[in-house]
């Protein structure tokens, strides 16, 4: 019963948003850029390239807020990238995604190697961290207070970027666009909506919401960058973005299901259980999740074909 | 036809020149002996039998998983599961190398078929998963990488590890399953042999039976394929279940001819390789060989740079990742194409009406 004591622990709600941040961010990102009609496949690479700049030019200034910055102009880069591959050569958004992936993969090593003299984690750097913040009030809640505060800035405004996609996405004349683009990009274009650079704006922001994940791995989760250290988050979180229904509140939740899944994989080190499985939880969860989901949608076409 | 192949093959030379070039000019930017550098790059792997047979080992995985993206690209199916099933199949063959006692003649032909065996039955799951519940074949197999990851280091650490080796690594295999060498002092082993057999077979297969039809006709319109009565949902099983047999293989063949152990600590990336295979061949099996050979030479080459010079061999990445996307890019050189076309359609009209334009 040692999993249900360490399920029901405050320190345990406390990791899930830990763990939840960088995917959150990530899949808020495949939100936008899936209502828009393209495929992100590349947050994965966008990333983990973010992490790494982050760590660089975050030692090199002494602040994690230029750090920041700096993670996020990589991942517009990269988003650029792929919206001009995707939609001014045409290339499958996909494949253009694997390859910016493979890119990151390699690429950072390049670059690590070529700043830190090292190919496998940026220990020689002297980056910086992304500051905690302690919330007023809330702190002094019994239970609720060690959930809630004390996470680094980053989780807060992973959190508030749930509300302003929401906002964006369905309040806002930019918004409308984009969902338009996405749902009928012909109908769209007849009506004056430049489809392309709607979906050059939803990659752009997609690709900065990703970046603010790598950020929060490198300069928040942890105080370094290591060589493929995103581990497939990018990929989940275009799972948790199906799964949400490509809503920002239901992909909300079922990034902390990833999280959960995450911390459960964290905290369960401890026990007797061979560590190579409990490693495989967050992905077999995945797996799962996303069965679930599209069985679902599945029998939905059934019920309304029937009809 | 005609001008369409040379058409391809301009445009993707173009676009490893694009690669190349931009290669060139990363080189020169970091590098304090970039010519040095180049030099080994480009011509390193010609510069001794041992290197350039080290072109020709690294090409056997890449072929193999080369083939099983090909053939699941074919059918549209983004499986990226190749990396896990080639793992898997090699751990598979560890298993069998190990633990079993069989002359060579019925162990080494066991333990490759144990590796495909155990592919196929793993990319069967993605598979399922999307014929059975349309979830993304794409997502599935990615995480199920992870996953396999895991299990086959479980397996290896938890059963099969040699503790007096000093390093994680499994008991040395059984040497009646090692795949014997082709040339003495080089790695090149008959494993070669298998990888062409496959070429042959999987184009047999995919552009002269009823299957690879099917293949080929549900990749090109799903729609259509159903319409004129392909069993689309069986396709889109056994393409991936095929594509699982040959990475498994491939995995299995990889171990058995390169090394005496199970030494691999993380995935060893072969099955994104053979994405870069797959699109440089146009998922074609007979040009998945000039693909790998291409591939497997600027890897090598990057090696024997980054050995011998300043130059990180990651550099590759840039290389692979452009000549993805370029050649992916329909509409990249498509105006040259266009006039092309036009031109020919002038000189046919021009032949066609006694050579004026009245």
């Amino acid at each position: 019963m040692k999993i249900l004591e360490i399920i029901f622990s405050t320190s345990f709600g406390y990791a899930i948003l830990r763990v939840t941040t960088p995917i959150l961010f990530a899949a808020l990102g495949a939100v936008i850029s899936d209502k828009a009609g393209v495929i992100n496949i590349a947050l994965e690479g966008i990333m983990l390239m973010a992490a790494l700049w982050g760590v660089i030019i975050s030692a090199f200034t002494h602040s994690a807020w230029w750090g920041l910055v700096a993670a996020i102009v990589s991942g517009v880069l990269m988003s650029f990238i792929l919206a001009y591959f995707s939609l001014n050569l045409k290339t499958d958004v996909i494949l253009a995604g694997i390859a910016l992936n493979l890119f990151s993969s390699g690429g950072t090593i390049f670059i690590l190697y070529l700043v830190a003299h090292d190919k496998g984690i940026s220990s020689s750097l002297k980056s910086e961290v992304l500051p905690q913040m302690t919330l007023p009030l809330v702190n002094k809640i019994p239970v609720i207070g060690p959930i809630f505060s004390g996470h680094n800035i980053l989780t807060y405004i992973a959190l508030l970027a749930v509300i302003l996609v929401y906002v964006l996405l369905y309040r806002t004349p930019l918004g409308l666009r984009i969902r338009a683009v996405g749902e009928n990009p012909d109908a769209a274009d007849s009506v004056g909506i430049g489809v392309n650079k709607i979906r050059y704006i939803a990659l752009l922001l997609s690709g900065i919401l990703a970046s603010f994940g790598g950020a929060y791995l490198s300069m928040g989760y942890v105080s370094w960058f290591s060589t493929n250290m995103t581990a497939g988050r990018g990929f989940i979180a275009l799972a948790a973005e199906a799964m949400g229904k490509g809503t920002p509140l239901g992909t909300f939740f079922a990034s902390l299901l990833f999280g959960f899944a995450g911390a459960l994989a964290n905290n369960l080190q401890s026990l007797r259980i061979p560590s190579e499985f409990i490693q495989m939880i967050p992905y077999i969860v995945t797996i799962i999740g996303l069965v679930i989901y599209s069985s679902s949608q599945v029998s939905r076409i059934k019920k309304v074909k029937e009809q | 036809m005609h001008r369409e192949v040379l058409f391809e093959i301009v445009r993707t030379a173009v676009a490893i020149l694009i690669s190349l070039f931009v290669v060139f000019l990363i080189v020169f930017l970091v590098s304090s002996q970039p010519t040095e550098a180049l030099s080994k790059f480009l011509i390193g792997p010609l510069s001794k039998v041992r290197y350039f047979s080290n072109v020709l080992e690294l090409s056997i995985p890449l072929i193999f998983n080369g083939l099983a993206i090909s053939i699941m690209f074919q059918a549209k199916q983004f499986n990226i599961g190749a990396e896990g099933a080639f793992f898997m199949g090699a751990v598979a063959a560890t298993v069998v190398g190990i633990t079993m006692n069989l002359p060579r003649i019925i162990h080494l032909p066991f333990a490759i078929i144990a590796g495909s065996f155990i592919g196929g039955i793993l990319l069967f799951i993605p598979a399922i998963l999307k014929s059975k519940w349309n979830a993304s074949e794409l997502v599935s197999s990615l995480m199920l990488n992870y996953i396999l990851y895991y299990f086959g280091i479980f397996i290896i650490n938890y059963y099969l590890r040699d503790v007096n080796a000093g390093y994680m690594v499994s008991y040395p295999l059984n040497s009646s399953v090692l795949l014997p060498k082709l040339m003495v002092g080089t790695r090149l082993h008959y494993g070669i042999f298998i990888a062409i057999a496959m070429i042959i077979i999987m184009y047999y297969f995919l552009y002269r039976t009823k299957w690879g039809y099917a293949i080929r006709m549900t990749g090109l319109n799903e729609k259509f394929a159903e319409y004129v009565g392909i069993n689309v949902k069986k396709v889109i099983l056994y393409a991936q279940i095929i594509g699982g047999i040959i990475a498994g293989m491939g995995g299995a063949v990889e171990l058995l001819g390169m090394y005496t152990r199970f030494e691999w600590q993380k995935l060893p990336g072969y099955g994104w390789d053979g994405i870069i295979v797959a699109i440089l061949a146009r998922n074609n099996p007979l040009l998945v060989p000039v693909a790998a050979f291409f591939l497997s030479y600027i890897r090598i080459g990057a090696d024997l740079m980054a050995r011998m010079t300043d130059v990180p061999s990651e550099v590759v990445s840039v290389i692979q990742a452009l000549v993805i996307m370029l050649i992916a890019a329909e509409s990249f050189m498509a105006k040259w194409r266009h006039t092309m076309v036009v031109k020919r359609a002038k000189e046919e009209f021009y032949v066609n009406n006694g050579g004026s334009l009245q």
